[in-house]
Protein backbone atom coordinates (compact mmCIF):
# COMPACT_ATOMS: atom_id res chain seq x y z
CA UNK A 1 0.00 0.00 0.00
CA UNK A 2 1.15 3.40 -0.87
CA UNK A 3 2.11 5.60 2.00
CA UNK A 4 0.02 9.28 1.92
CA UNK A 5 3.27 10.61 1.78
CA UNK A 6 4.35 13.84 0.08
CA UNK A 7 2.47 15.99 -2.51
CA UNK A 8 5.39 14.92 -5.13
CA UNK A 9 4.81 11.75 -4.31
CA UNK A 10 1.50 11.58 -4.63
CA UNK A 11 1.81 12.77 -8.32
CA UNK A 12 4.52 10.51 -9.08
CA UNK A 13 1.68 7.90 -8.15
CA UNK A 14 -0.40 9.34 -10.80
CA UNK A 15 1.72 10.24 -13.48
CA UNK A 16 3.98 7.30 -13.25
CA UNK A 17 1.27 3.81 -14.36
CA UNK A 18 -0.20 6.07 -17.48
CA UNK A 19 3.73 6.50 -18.46
CA UNK A 20 4.95 3.21 -17.86
CA UNK A 21 2.23 2.06 -19.21
CA UNK A 22 2.97 4.01 -22.91
CA UNK A 23 6.40 3.24 -22.61
CA UNK A 24 5.14 -0.24 -22.54
CA UNK A 25 2.80 0.02 -25.62
CA UNK A 26 5.38 2.07 -27.57
CA UNK A 27 8.62 -1.18 -26.98
CA UNK A 28 5.68 -3.79 -28.20
CA UNK A 29 4.90 -2.11 -30.92
CA UNK A 30 8.50 -1.00 -32.16
CA UNK A 31 9.55 -5.21 -31.66
CA UNK A 32 6.63 -5.85 -33.59
CA UNK A 33 7.50 -3.64 -36.91
CA UNK A 34 11.35 -4.90 -36.08
CA UNK A 35 11.27 -8.62 -35.90
CA UNK A 36 8.00 -9.25 -38.06
CA UNK A 37 9.40 -6.79 -40.79
CA UNK A 38 6.29 -5.29 -41.31
CA UNK A 39 6.87 -2.15 -43.80
CA UNK A 40 6.95 0.97 -43.05
CA UNK A 41 4.03 2.40 -45.20
CA UNK A 42 1.58 -0.07 -43.17
CA UNK A 43 3.27 0.63 -39.61
CA UNK A 44 6.30 2.86 -38.86
CA UNK A 45 7.95 2.12 -35.56
CA UNK A 46 7.56 4.64 -33.14
CA UNK A 47 11.16 6.31 -33.36
CA UNK A 48 10.37 6.74 -36.88
CA UNK A 49 7.38 8.73 -36.12
CA UNK A 50 9.79 10.51 -33.26
CA UNK A 51 11.87 11.50 -36.07
CA UNK A 52 9.10 12.67 -37.97
CA UNK A 53 7.73 14.64 -35.32
CA UNK A 54 11.18 16.87 -34.69
CA UNK A 55 11.37 17.14 -38.15
CA UNK A 56 8.24 18.18 -39.94
CA UNK A 57 8.18 20.06 -36.84
CA UNK A 58 7.61 23.81 -37.92
CA UNK A 59 5.00 22.41 -40.27
CA UNK A 60 2.86 20.50 -37.78
CA UNK A 61 3.08 23.63 -35.14
CA UNK A 62 1.85 25.93 -37.55
CA UNK A 63 -0.68 23.37 -38.92
CA UNK A 64 -1.77 22.92 -34.93
CA UNK A 65 -2.23 26.58 -34.66
CA UNK A 66 -4.84 26.65 -37.10
CA UNK A 67 -6.33 23.89 -35.78
CA UNK A 68 -6.16 24.79 -32.51
CA UNK A 69 -8.02 27.77 -32.95
CA UNK A 70 -10.55 26.22 -34.72
CA UNK A 71 -11.21 24.11 -31.86
CA UNK A 72 -10.66 26.85 -29.14
CA UNK A 73 -13.99 28.76 -30.90
CA UNK A 74 -15.60 25.62 -31.39
CA UNK A 75 -15.59 24.44 -28.34
CA UNK A 76 -16.43 27.51 -27.28
CA UNK A 77 -19.41 28.27 -29.09
CA UNK A 78 -20.28 24.90 -28.23
CA UNK A 79 -20.59 25.57 -24.63
CA UNK A 80 -22.55 28.40 -25.12
CA UNK A 81 -24.57 26.38 -27.14
CA UNK A 82 -24.87 23.53 -24.94
CA UNK A 83 -25.52 25.78 -21.53
CA UNK A 84 -28.05 28.24 -23.27
CA UNK A 85 -30.01 25.01 -24.87
CA UNK A 86 -29.83 23.32 -21.06
CA UNK A 87 -30.76 27.13 -19.46
CA UNK A 88 -33.83 27.41 -22.06
CA UNK A 89 -35.43 23.65 -21.49
CA UNK A 90 -34.38 23.97 -17.59
CA UNK A 91 -36.74 27.38 -18.01
CA UNK A 92 -40.26 25.85 -18.13
CA UNK A 93 -41.99 22.38 -18.54
CA UNK A 94 -43.21 24.02 -22.35
CA UNK A 95 -40.20 24.93 -23.77
CA UNK A 96 -38.37 21.18 -22.10
CA UNK A 97 -41.20 19.28 -24.02
CA UNK A 98 -41.05 21.25 -27.08
CA UNK A 99 -37.34 21.19 -27.52
CA UNK A 100 -35.83 18.32 -25.84
CA UNK A 101 -36.62 15.22 -27.95
CA UNK A 102 -35.49 17.49 -31.03
CA UNK A 103 -32.23 18.19 -29.05
CA UNK A 104 -31.78 14.26 -28.80
CA UNK A 105 -33.04 13.67 -32.47
CA UNK A 106 -30.42 16.39 -33.90
CA UNK A 107 -28.32 13.86 -32.15
CA UNK A 108 -29.12 11.15 -35.17
CA UNK A 109 -28.02 13.55 -37.96
CA UNK A 110 -24.71 12.68 -39.11
CA UNK A 111 -22.49 15.76 -38.70
CA UNK A 112 -19.87 14.79 -41.21
CA UNK A 113 -22.46 14.48 -44.08
CA UNK A 114 -23.84 18.08 -43.39
CA UNK A 115 -19.87 19.28 -43.37
CA UNK A 116 -20.50 19.48 -47.03
CA UNK A 117 -23.67 22.07 -46.77
CA UNK A 118 -21.97 24.54 -44.10
CA UNK A 119 -18.99 24.91 -46.17
CA UNK A 120 -21.44 25.58 -49.51
CA UNK A 121 -23.27 27.63 -47.08
CA UNK A 122 -20.48 29.69 -45.56
CA UNK A 123 -17.38 29.21 -47.76
CA UNK A 124 -13.87 27.82 -47.00
CA UNK A 125 -12.58 29.64 -43.70
CA UNK A 126 -12.59 28.82 -40.58
CA UNK A 127 -17.16 29.59 -40.06
CA UNK A 128 -17.65 26.58 -41.23
CA UNK A 129 -15.06 24.53 -38.67
CA UNK A 130 -15.95 26.42 -35.65
CA UNK A 131 -19.60 25.25 -36.50
CA UNK A 132 -19.26 21.77 -37.33
CA UNK A 133 -16.97 21.33 -33.76
CA UNK A 134 -19.79 22.82 -32.34
CA UNK A 135 -22.19 20.65 -33.53
CA UNK A 136 -20.24 17.71 -32.83
CA UNK A 137 -19.79 18.28 -29.19
CA UNK A 138 -22.77 20.72 -27.93
CA UNK A 139 -24.41 17.39 -26.94
CA UNK A 140 -23.03 15.98 -24.20
CA UNK A 141 -23.08 19.91 -22.59
CA UNK A 142 -26.63 20.27 -23.11
CA UNK A 143 -27.55 17.06 -21.27
CA UNK A 144 -25.13 16.73 -18.49
CA UNK A 145 -25.95 20.36 -17.65
CA UNK A 146 -29.69 19.64 -17.88
CA UNK A 147 -29.40 16.74 -15.35
CA UNK A 148 -26.94 19.24 -13.74
CA UNK A 149 -30.13 21.49 -13.37
CA UNK A 150 -32.01 19.11 -12.06
CA UNK A 151 -29.90 18.39 -9.63
CA UNK A 152 -30.13 20.68 -6.91
CA UNK A 153 -32.84 19.34 -3.60
CA UNK A 154 -36.25 20.69 -3.86
CA UNK A 155 -36.00 21.11 -0.16
CA UNK A 156 -33.32 23.42 -0.95
CA UNK A 157 -35.29 25.79 -3.35
CA UNK A 158 -37.96 26.15 -0.73
CA UNK A 159 -35.57 27.00 1.75
CA UNK A 160 -34.35 29.89 -0.50
CA UNK A 161 -38.09 30.93 -1.24
CA UNK A 162 -38.63 31.20 2.38
CA UNK A 163 -35.43 33.61 2.71
CA UNK A 164 -37.13 35.98 0.09
CA UNK A 165 -34.58 34.48 -2.72
CA UNK A 166 -36.28 35.67 -6.78
CA UNK A 167 -36.26 33.70 -8.95
CA UNK A 168 -32.85 34.71 -10.94
CA UNK A 169 -31.62 34.33 -7.27
CA UNK A 170 -32.57 30.77 -6.39
CA UNK A 171 -31.43 29.88 -9.78
CA UNK A 172 -27.81 31.70 -9.38
CA UNK A 173 -27.23 31.05 -6.05
CA UNK A 174 -28.05 27.04 -5.75
CA UNK A 175 -29.70 25.61 -9.54
CA UNK A 176 -26.33 27.24 -11.20
CA UNK A 177 -23.21 26.19 -8.58
CA UNK A 178 -25.48 22.68 -8.33
CA UNK A 179 -25.34 21.72 -12.36
CA UNK A 180 -21.77 22.81 -12.22
CA UNK A 181 -20.24 19.57 -11.83
CA UNK A 182 -22.34 17.75 -13.80
CA UNK A 183 -21.68 20.88 -16.71
CA UNK A 184 -18.03 19.84 -16.18
CA UNK A 185 -18.32 15.78 -16.89
CA UNK A 186 -20.39 17.41 -20.24
CA UNK A 187 -17.39 19.37 -21.47
CA UNK A 188 -14.82 16.76 -21.01
CA UNK A 189 -16.58 14.81 -23.04
CA UNK A 190 -16.90 17.56 -25.52
CA UNK A 191 -13.21 18.56 -25.65
CA UNK A 192 -12.38 14.46 -27.09
CA UNK A 193 -14.99 14.81 -29.25
CA UNK A 194 -14.38 18.84 -30.46
CA UNK A 195 -10.60 17.50 -31.87
CA UNK A 196 -12.58 14.68 -33.90
CA UNK A 197 -14.91 17.40 -35.22
CA UNK A 198 -12.18 19.61 -36.28
CA UNK A 199 -10.75 16.20 -38.22
CA UNK A 200 -14.26 15.89 -39.92
CA UNK A 201 -14.42 19.68 -40.64
CA UNK A 202 -11.29 20.02 -42.56
CA UNK A 203 -11.65 16.87 -44.67
CA UNK A 204 -14.57 18.69 -46.28
CA UNK A 205 -12.97 21.75 -47.29
CA UNK A 206 -9.42 23.09 -45.84
CA UNK A 207 -6.15 24.67 -46.88
CA UNK A 208 -4.43 24.42 -43.42
CA UNK A 209 -5.12 22.67 -40.37
CA UNK A 210 -3.77 19.18 -38.86
CA UNK A 211 -6.93 17.11 -40.53
CA UNK A 212 -6.25 19.05 -43.98
CA UNK A 213 -2.73 17.49 -43.58
CA UNK A 214 -3.67 14.03 -42.98
CA UNK A 215 -5.64 13.68 -46.34
CA UNK A 216 -2.93 15.04 -48.07
CA UNK A 217 -0.55 13.12 -46.33
CA UNK A 218 -2.92 10.00 -47.09
CA UNK A 219 -2.70 10.66 -50.78
CA UNK A 220 0.90 10.37 -50.52
CA UNK A 221 0.94 7.15 -48.41
CA UNK A 222 3.59 8.98 -45.82
CA UNK A 223 2.45 6.95 -43.14
CA UNK A 224 4.84 7.89 -41.25
CA UNK A 225 4.42 11.39 -41.02
CA UNK A 226 0.50 10.51 -41.02
CA UNK A 227 1.42 8.93 -37.13
CA UNK A 228 3.07 12.47 -36.48
CA UNK A 229 0.13 14.51 -37.67
CA UNK A 230 -2.31 11.88 -35.52
CA UNK A 231 0.25 12.17 -32.57
CA UNK A 232 -0.06 15.38 -32.72
CA UNK A 233 -3.55 15.78 -33.17
CA UNK A 234 -4.15 13.31 -30.01
CA UNK A 235 -1.63 15.85 -28.00
CA UNK A 236 -4.27 18.46 -28.37
CA UNK A 237 -7.15 16.65 -27.64
CA UNK A 238 -5.09 15.27 -24.30
CA UNK A 239 -4.53 19.38 -23.40
CA UNK A 240 -7.17 20.49 -23.91
CA UNK A 241 -9.07 17.60 -21.48
CA UNK A 242 -6.34 18.40 -18.96
CA UNK A 243 -7.25 22.14 -19.12
CA UNK A 244 -10.65 21.54 -18.36
CA UNK A 245 -9.70 19.56 -15.70
CA UNK A 246 -7.82 21.82 -14.41
CA UNK A 247 -10.62 24.41 -14.92
CA UNK A 248 -12.91 21.92 -12.71
CA UNK A 249 -10.05 22.12 -9.93
CA UNK A 250 -9.88 25.81 -9.35
CA UNK A 251 -13.51 26.35 -10.64
CA UNK A 252 -15.23 23.87 -7.90
CA UNK A 253 -12.70 23.10 -5.20
CA UNK A 254 -15.73 22.19 -2.81
CA UNK A 255 -16.31 19.08 -5.14
CA UNK A 256 -13.24 18.28 -5.82
CA UNK A 257 -12.07 17.71 -2.29
CA UNK A 258 -15.22 16.01 -0.94
CA UNK A 259 -14.98 13.45 -4.13
CA UNK A 260 -11.04 13.18 -3.23
CA UNK A 261 -11.59 11.86 0.13
CA UNK A 262 -14.51 9.88 -1.02
CA UNK A 263 -12.22 8.16 -3.79
CA UNK A 264 -9.22 7.59 -0.96
CA UNK A 265 -11.94 5.85 1.27
CA UNK A 266 -12.72 3.34 -1.43
CA UNK A 267 -9.00 2.53 -2.72
CA UNK A 268 -8.74 1.63 1.07
CA UNK A 269 -11.54 -0.47 1.33
CA UNK A 270 -10.31 -2.35 -1.86
CA UNK A 271 -6.80 -2.49 -0.55
CA UNK A 272 -7.62 -4.11 2.52
CA UNK A 273 -9.84 -6.35 1.16
CA UNK A 274 -7.12 -7.35 -1.50
CA UNK B 1 -50.44 30.90 28.01
CA UNK B 2 -48.38 33.66 27.61
CA UNK B 3 -50.25 37.29 26.73
CA UNK B 4 -49.22 38.00 23.28
CA UNK B 5 -49.90 35.34 20.36
CA UNK B 6 -47.44 34.85 18.02
CA UNK B 7 -48.68 32.30 15.60
CA UNK B 8 -52.60 31.45 15.24
CA UNK B 9 -53.86 29.08 13.02
CA UNK B 10 -57.22 28.66 12.13
CA UNK B 11 -59.28 26.31 11.00
CA UNK B 12 -56.71 25.26 8.47
CA UNK B 13 -57.83 22.37 5.42
CA UNK B 14 -56.03 21.45 2.27
CA UNK B 15 -57.22 19.18 -0.08
CA UNK B 16 -55.50 18.05 -3.10
CA UNK B 17 -57.16 17.13 -6.37
CA UNK B 18 -56.87 13.58 -6.86
CA UNK B 19 -54.92 13.25 -9.94
CA UNK B 20 -56.21 12.36 -12.83
CA UNK B 21 -59.64 12.64 -11.51
CA UNK B 22 -58.87 10.19 -8.36
CA UNK B 23 -60.50 11.08 -5.56
CA UNK B 24 -59.65 14.21 -3.52
CA UNK B 25 -57.04 13.54 -1.08
CA UNK B 26 -57.64 15.29 2.02
CA UNK B 27 -54.37 16.51 4.01
CA UNK B 28 -55.78 18.36 6.75
CA UNK B 29 -58.51 19.26 8.47
CA UNK B 30 -59.73 21.97 10.64
CA UNK B 31 -56.23 22.26 12.20
CA UNK B 32 -56.08 24.98 15.00
CA UNK B 33 -52.41 25.88 16.55
CA UNK B 34 -51.62 28.90 18.65
CA UNK B 35 -48.07 30.00 19.99
CA UNK B 36 -47.43 32.52 22.47
CA UNK B 37 -44.49 34.91 22.05
CA UNK B 38 -41.34 33.17 22.93
CA UNK B 39 -42.65 30.02 23.40
CA UNK B 40 -42.05 26.09 22.43
CA UNK B 41 -44.72 24.16 20.57
CA UNK B 42 -44.27 20.63 19.57
CA UNK B 43 -46.11 18.91 17.01
CA UNK B 44 -45.91 15.06 17.29
CA UNK B 45 -47.50 12.63 14.97
CA UNK B 46 -46.78 9.80 12.75
CA UNK B 47 -45.86 9.89 9.33
CA UNK B 48 -48.13 10.83 6.65
CA UNK B 49 -49.94 13.15 9.28
CA UNK B 50 -49.85 16.12 7.24
CA UNK B 51 -47.25 17.80 9.57
CA UNK B 52 -45.09 18.31 6.38
CA UNK B 53 -48.34 20.08 4.68
CA UNK B 54 -49.07 22.42 7.64
CA UNK B 55 -45.18 23.55 7.85
CA UNK B 56 -45.11 24.30 3.88
CA UNK B 57 -48.49 26.00 4.45
CA UNK B 58 -47.20 28.04 7.41
CA UNK B 59 -44.01 28.56 5.45
CA UNK B 60 -46.07 30.28 2.49
CA UNK B 61 -44.69 27.62 -0.06
CA UNK B 62 -48.68 26.54 -0.34
CA UNK B 63 -51.89 27.68 -0.09
CA UNK B 64 -54.66 26.28 2.51
CA UNK B 65 -57.62 25.12 1.09
CA UNK B 66 -59.56 27.37 3.16
CA UNK B 67 -58.43 28.54 6.91
CA UNK B 68 -56.29 31.18 8.26
CA UNK B 69 -52.65 31.42 9.29
CA UNK B 70 -52.24 34.78 11.48
CA UNK B 71 -48.75 36.58 12.56
CA UNK B 72 -49.07 39.12 15.45
CA UNK B 73 -52.92 39.14 15.63
CA UNK B 74 -53.11 39.35 11.13
CA UNK B 75 -52.48 37.83 8.03
CA UNK B 76 -49.43 39.29 6.49
CA UNK B 77 -49.53 40.34 2.99
CA UNK B 78 -46.52 38.04 1.93
CA UNK B 79 -46.62 34.71 4.30
CA UNK B 80 -43.55 33.59 2.49
CA UNK B 81 -40.48 34.97 4.03
CA UNK B 82 -42.27 36.13 7.27
CA UNK B 83 -41.34 32.78 9.41
CA UNK B 84 -38.10 31.49 9.32
CA UNK B 85 -37.84 27.68 8.24
CA UNK B 86 -35.59 24.40 8.62
CA UNK B 87 -36.38 21.63 6.44
CA UNK B 88 -35.98 18.31 7.49
CA UNK B 89 -32.38 17.78 5.72
CA UNK B 90 -29.23 20.15 6.49
CA UNK B 91 -29.66 21.51 2.84
CA UNK B 92 -26.37 22.96 3.84
CA UNK B 93 -24.72 24.20 -0.21
CA UNK B 94 -21.96 21.98 -0.60
CA UNK B 95 -20.06 24.68 -2.58
CA UNK B 96 -19.97 27.23 0.13
CA UNK B 97 -17.78 27.40 3.08
CA UNK B 98 -19.79 27.21 6.54
CA UNK B 99 -19.49 30.47 6.67
CA UNK B 100 -20.83 31.08 3.98
CA UNK B 101 -24.12 28.67 4.26
CA UNK B 102 -24.76 30.01 7.59
CA UNK B 103 -24.95 33.98 6.16
CA UNK B 104 -27.27 33.06 3.24
CA UNK B 105 -30.41 34.71 4.87
CA UNK B 106 -28.43 38.01 6.03
CA UNK B 107 -26.99 37.99 2.29
CA UNK B 108 -30.60 37.70 0.34
CA UNK B 109 -31.80 40.44 2.91
CA UNK B 110 -29.34 42.23 1.39
CA UNK B 111 -26.63 42.70 3.90
CA UNK B 112 -23.18 43.77 3.22
CA UNK B 113 -20.66 40.56 3.11
CA UNK B 114 -18.16 42.04 6.03
CA UNK B 115 -21.07 42.66 8.31
CA UNK B 116 -22.63 39.38 7.52
CA UNK B 117 -19.50 37.63 8.35
CA UNK B 118 -18.90 39.50 11.50
CA UNK B 119 -22.63 38.85 12.68
CA UNK B 120 -22.24 34.82 11.96
CA UNK B 121 -18.88 34.60 13.55
CA UNK B 122 -20.36 35.91 16.73
CA UNK B 123 -22.53 33.24 17.34
CA UNK B 124 -20.31 30.45 15.92
CA UNK B 125 -19.25 29.50 19.45
CA UNK B 126 -22.43 29.38 20.87
CA UNK B 127 -23.21 26.71 18.08
CA UNK B 128 -20.36 24.87 18.58
CA UNK B 129 -18.76 25.29 15.39
CA UNK B 130 -15.75 27.40 16.42
CA UNK B 131 -13.25 26.56 14.10
CA UNK B 132 -14.79 25.17 11.20
CA UNK B 133 -15.85 28.67 9.37
CA UNK B 134 -13.70 27.92 6.45
CA UNK B 135 -14.62 24.41 5.81
CA UNK B 136 -16.87 22.55 3.56
CA UNK B 137 -19.95 21.26 4.90
CA UNK B 138 -19.15 17.40 3.79
CA UNK B 139 -16.22 18.07 6.04
CA UNK B 140 -18.61 18.14 9.22
CA UNK B 141 -20.57 15.25 11.64
CA UNK B 142 -23.91 15.20 11.06
CA UNK B 143 -24.99 17.19 14.51
CA UNK B 144 -22.69 20.05 13.13
CA UNK B 145 -24.48 20.07 10.05
CA UNK B 146 -27.64 20.64 11.57
CA UNK B 147 -25.89 23.14 14.03
CA UNK B 148 -24.89 25.10 10.67
CA UNK B 149 -28.29 24.90 9.46
CA UNK B 150 -30.02 26.14 12.80
CA UNK B 151 -27.42 28.61 12.93
CA UNK B 152 -28.65 29.82 9.15
CA UNK B 153 -32.21 29.86 10.07
CA UNK B 154 -31.29 31.96 13.66
CA UNK B 155 -29.73 34.85 11.30
CA UNK B 156 -32.32 34.83 9.01
CA UNK B 157 -33.76 37.04 11.85
CA UNK B 158 -37.41 35.88 11.89
CA UNK B 159 -39.59 36.03 14.99
CA UNK B 160 -40.86 32.72 14.19
CA UNK B 161 -39.39 29.55 13.45
CA UNK B 162 -40.20 26.15 12.10
CA UNK B 163 -37.89 23.11 12.77
CA UNK B 164 -39.28 20.43 10.59
CA UNK B 165 -37.61 17.07 12.95
CA UNK B 166 -34.02 18.59 12.76
CA UNK B 167 -32.58 15.59 14.67
CA UNK B 168 -34.61 12.95 12.74
CA UNK B 169 -31.57 11.71 10.99
CA UNK B 170 -29.03 12.30 14.10
CA UNK B 171 -27.12 8.64 16.34
CA UNK B 172 -29.77 8.93 20.02
CA UNK B 173 -26.28 10.31 21.73
CA UNK B 174 -25.90 12.87 19.31
CA UNK B 175 -29.57 13.87 19.46
CA UNK B 176 -30.01 14.04 23.35
CA UNK B 177 -26.96 16.56 23.30
CA UNK B 178 -28.52 18.63 20.37
CA UNK B 179 -32.04 18.54 22.37
CA UNK B 180 -30.10 20.15 25.56
CA UNK B 181 -27.82 22.46 23.31
CA UNK B 182 -31.23 23.58 21.36
CA UNK B 183 -32.60 24.17 25.14
CA UNK B 184 -29.73 26.51 26.03
CA UNK B 185 -30.21 28.62 22.56
CA UNK B 186 -33.22 28.61 23.05
CA UNK B 187 -33.59 29.91 26.77
CA UNK B 188 -30.99 33.00 26.17
CA UNK B 189 -33.23 34.56 22.86
CA UNK B 190 -36.25 33.19 23.50
CA UNK B 191 -37.76 32.74 19.51
CA UNK B 192 -40.50 31.38 19.02
CA UNK B 193 -40.41 27.91 17.80
CA UNK B 194 -42.92 25.73 16.27
CA UNK B 195 -41.14 22.29 16.08
CA UNK B 196 -42.45 19.02 14.59
CA UNK B 197 -41.00 15.50 15.44
CA UNK B 198 -42.44 11.91 15.74
CA UNK B 199 -40.37 11.73 19.35
CA UNK B 200 -42.73 12.03 21.89
CA UNK B 201 -39.95 12.03 24.83
CA UNK B 202 -38.23 15.07 22.58
CA UNK B 203 -41.18 16.59 22.24
CA UNK B 204 -42.04 17.15 25.86
CA UNK B 205 -38.49 17.98 26.80
CA UNK B 206 -38.24 20.74 24.80
CA UNK B 207 -41.85 21.91 24.64
CA UNK B 208 -43.98 24.44 26.95
CA UNK B 209 -46.84 22.61 24.91
CA UNK B 210 -47.39 19.73 22.13
CA UNK B 211 -49.97 19.07 19.87
CA UNK B 212 -50.63 15.51 18.79
CA UNK B 213 -51.58 15.05 15.26
CA UNK B 214 -53.15 11.87 13.44
CA UNK B 215 -53.70 11.44 9.99
CA UNK B 216 -56.26 10.29 6.96
CA UNK B 217 -56.72 13.17 7.45
CA UNK B 218 -54.67 15.31 9.02
CA UNK B 219 -55.80 17.24 12.10
CA UNK B 220 -55.03 17.91 15.93
CA UNK B 221 -56.33 15.05 18.30
CA UNK B 222 -54.91 16.19 21.23
CA UNK B 223 -53.06 19.51 23.02
CA UNK B 224 -51.23 18.90 26.08
CA UNK B 225 -49.16 21.73 28.31
CA UNK B 226 -46.24 20.48 29.28
CA UNK B 227 -45.73 22.62 32.81
CA UNK B 228 -42.14 20.75 33.72
CA UNK B 229 -40.21 23.69 35.31
CA UNK B 230 -37.32 25.22 33.28
CA UNK B 231 -34.57 25.39 32.67
CA UNK B 232 -34.80 21.30 32.36
CA UNK B 233 -31.85 18.93 32.39
CA UNK B 234 -31.96 15.90 30.49
CA UNK B 235 -32.72 13.89 33.67
CA UNK B 236 -36.03 15.42 34.16
CA UNK B 237 -37.18 12.26 31.56
CA UNK B 238 -37.06 10.41 34.53
CA UNK B 239 -39.80 12.32 36.75
CA UNK B 240 -43.24 10.89 36.94
CA UNK B 241 -44.65 13.61 35.46
CA UNK B 242 -42.82 13.45 32.44
CA UNK B 243 -43.61 9.80 32.00
CA UNK B 244 -47.29 10.86 32.81
CA UNK B 245 -47.12 13.06 30.14
CA UNK B 246 -45.66 10.64 28.11
CA UNK B 247 -48.53 7.98 28.65
CA UNK B 248 -51.05 11.13 28.00
CA UNK B 249 -49.71 11.56 24.35
CA UNK B 250 -48.54 8.04 23.59
CA UNK B 251 -52.37 6.93 23.59
CA UNK B 252 -53.97 8.58 20.97
CA UNK B 253 -50.92 8.28 18.48
CA UNK B 254 -51.13 4.39 19.50
CA UNK B 255 -54.95 4.75 18.76
CA UNK B 256 -54.05 6.62 15.58
CA UNK B 257 -51.59 3.68 14.43
CA UNK B 258 -54.46 1.32 15.37
CA UNK B 259 -57.47 3.20 13.55
CA UNK B 260 -54.90 4.00 10.42
CA UNK B 261 -53.94 0.21 10.47
CA UNK B 262 -56.18 -0.45 7.49
CA UNK B 263 -53.83 1.26 5.36
CA UNK B 264 -51.12 -0.72 6.42
CA UNK B 265 -51.99 -3.13 8.26
CA UNK B 266 -54.97 -5.88 8.51
CA UNK B 267 -54.12 -7.90 11.57
CA UNK B 268 -55.97 -7.74 14.55
CA UNK B 269 -54.77 -5.39 17.56
CA UNK B 270 -53.62 -7.28 20.47
CA UNK B 271 -56.56 -6.40 22.27
CA UNK B 272 -59.27 -7.80 19.73
CA UNK B 273 -57.00 -11.32 19.64
CA UNK B 274 -57.08 -11.27 23.37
Amino acid sequence: MFARGSKSRRIAAAVLPPVLFAIFVLAAWQLYVVLGDVKESTLPPPTDIAKSLWENRTMLIENAWVTIKEIALGFLAAIALGVGLAVLIRSSRKVERAIYPWLVVSQMVPIPAIAPLLVIWTGFDMRPKVIVIMLVSFFPIAVNTIDGLRAVEPELMNLLKTLKANSWQRFRKAQLPAALPFMFSGLKVAAALSVIGAVFAEWVGASEGLGYLVLVLNNQTATTEMFAVIFTLALIGILLFLFVTLLERLLLPWYYESRESEGEGLHLEVEEKA
Amino acid sequence: MQAGTKLKIEGLSKTYKGAGGGENVTALRDVGIEIGDGEFVSIVGPSGCGKSTLFNIIAGLIRPSSGSVLLDGREPDELLGSVGYMPQRDCLMPWRTVLDNTTLGLELNGVRKKEAHQKAMAEFERFGLAGFEKHWPAKLSGGMKQRAALLRTFLAGRDVMLLDEPFGALDALTRANMQEWLLDVWQEDRKTILFVTHDVEEAIYLSDRVYVMSGRPGRVSLCVDVTLPRPRKAEVSMSPEFLLLKQKLLRPLEEAAAGGGAFYDDRPTLEEQL
